[in-house]
């Protein structure tokens, strides 16, 4: 075993699962088998009960009736539901759809995948704090909208969107409000009804449950919502989900909304005392760091920082075995383009390949963070001793005014 | 993505970092890449002008692991080399030696440009 440090900053891409989570889960794998569509047998019963109390956990979280909850496989599912089933379910009202261009893949490819069956969507730009202007929203509404999908926080940079603004509007026009609420629920006080969100998509593992298991929030009064299934079957979850229940995962799932209601606002606020001792150490001992996104409406535990002058991937390469972070890097994804959500902050090229988002959790230490901050400090000004544009920002040559020799 | 043993030796310890007087009649500069590709390499030749071969080799780079462990090894490979032969390096010798994924060969063409644009660069003032 290596006695090195690991340290864990990527919670935004997944988080652990609580101890606790995982011990109410085993039962269920052997103990307690049962499917909870088995009507007639114990085993059935116990699977349901068990479904039922995790809905009831779920739904509490969130301030919602237990049946508004409908169980999928993820968040990328409950998202593909909520726009290709609102499409489909509401193609007398109108075809066309409203989201932003930061919004999630999944979201973002449902909504292309709507545009192909013949749909309409605008994507709206957001500022260089990383917000919706309320005033194209409205403007981009028509008779032909059926619904607006905004994710409740981002996931590359934690900005917070204004949702209760979104929801007036979308109330004024009478359309859906759908929302991402990925990185939120669990996290903060998420309360949809309480800001007119219709639809919202959520998962257990951004939570610190099991990875497998989501749901989507469909509002049942004042409008009833409904939705086309996307999966054909045993008409499972209101007909809106077909497919056995996943009830270990599900049972995990609700144990992590329990324990998310009584432990989120502590962990928020010792995380968000965290995140600005990182943020303000690694500024102070660093030139040129720049947060990405809203300062002011953003999750407690996220930053996202660009380290002008050195690029993201070979900055996490000089601590990666170590410190586990994410980077806006063309490098480090597939496309070798740089970050398409930080680009639409209207961040240069340059500066999103400089970016590295840390993500704190619920097990982060204050030792970790010291040790980050010891770590990333090296890191940047290793990389600025190597870096030619350094050395020639350093030496006041315009960097805009090089011809660059693009590839 | 896991790295190969070399290459990670080349980015911890890259060889050759630094600066030659780009002004010098003797050095050459090869500047590639650009900021917002996310890789902008520099790559200098001081030549040593009665025999003609490169006596030292000096790089910076600005660019991901792969990006600074092709211009260290680059840089490592020109020293003693005449220009001729330098010329010659060919951007699958470092992929082969750095053994770099697909994805990363676009970082040893960018040292073959910078290797090419520093001897054009010395022949241009000699």
């Amino acid at each position: 075993m290596s006695k090195e440090k690991l340290v864990y900053l990527d919670n935004n891409a997944t988080t652990p699962t609580d101890p606790r989570v995982v011990d109410a889960m085993l039962p269920y794998f052997y103990e307690i088998p049962g499917n909870a569509a088995s009507r007639n047998h114990p085993f059935g019963w116990k699977a349901e009960e068990a479904v039922d109390y995790a809905r009831e956990q779920i739904a509490s979280l969130i301030n919602v009736e237990p049946k508004e909850v409908i169980f999928t496989s993820g968040a990328t599912e409950a998202d593909n539901l909520a726009i290709k089933g609102v499409f489909e379910m509401y193609a007398q009202k109108g075809n066309h759809i409203i989201t932003l261009t930061t919004e999630h893949k999944a979201v973002l490819d449902a909504c292309k995948k709507v545009e192909k069956m013949g749909g309409q969507v605008t994507y709206l730009e957001v500022n260089d704090k990383g917000l919706i202007n309320l005033a194209d929203l409205e403007a981009a509404i028509t008779d032909k909208t059926i619904m607006v999908s905004v994710m409740w926080a981002n996931n590359e940079t934690g900005v917070i969107q204004p949702m209760k603004e979104i929801g007036a509007i979308c109330a004024k026009h009478g359309v859906l409000f759908m929302s991402d609420a990925t990185q939120v629920v669990g996290k903060i006080d998420v309360d949809p009804r309480e800001v007119g969100v219709h639809l919202m998509a959520f998962t257990g593992h951004k939570m610190y449950g099991p990875k497998g298991v989501g749901a989507l929030f469909v509002n049942r009064k004042n409008p009833r919502v409904k939705v086309t299934a996307q999966m054909d079957g045993g008409g499972h979850e209101r007909g809106m989900r077909s497919g056995t229940l996943n009830v270990p995962g599900i049972v995990g799932f609700g144990k992590a909304a329990e324990i998310a209601k009584a432990e989120m606002h502590k962990d928020a606020e010792r995380l968000s005392g965290l995140r600005d001792k990182l943020e303000t150490a690694l500024m102070n001992n660093l030139e040129e760091v720049y947060i990405n996104g809203s300062k002011e409406n953003r999750m407690p535990h996220v930053t996202n920082l660009s380290f002008k002058h050195v690029e993201g991937e070979g900055l996490m390469m000089t601590f990666n075995q170590n410190i586990a972070v994410s980077s806006g890097s063309a490098c480090t994804s597939a496309s070798l383009e740089p970050s398409y959500v930080l680009i639409a902050y209207g961040l240069g090229d340059d500066l999103a390949h400089s970016s590295i988002r840390f993500s704190l959790g619920r097990f982060t230490t204050e030792e970790e963070i010291d040790f980050t901050i010891d770590a990333l400090t090296k890191g940047v000004s290793h990389m600025r001793d190597l870096s030619p544009i350094w050395e020639m920002y350093k030496e006041g040559v315009d960097l805009d005014a090089v011809v660059w020799s693009a590839h | 993505m896991a790295y190969s043993e070399k290459l990670i030796e080349h980015f911890k310890h890259p060889k050759n970092v630094g600066t030659l007087d780009k002004a010098a009649k003797n050095v050459g500069t090869g500047l590639v890449g650009a900021p917002e590709c996310g890789d902008v390499m520099r790559l200098q030749i001081e030549v040593d002008e009665v025999s003609g071969v490169i006596k030292d080799a000096k790089f910076k780079t600005f660019g991901c692991g792969s990006a600074i462990a092709s211009s260290s090894l680059a840089t490592e490979w020109l020293k003693g080399k005449t220009l001729d032969e330098a010329a010659s390096i060919d951007n699958m010798d470092i992929v082969e030696e750095l053994a770099l994924p697909p994805v990363k060969i676009h970082c040893s063409v960018l040292a073959e440009d910078a290797i090419k644009g520093a001897i054009e660069n010395y022949r241009s003032k000699n």
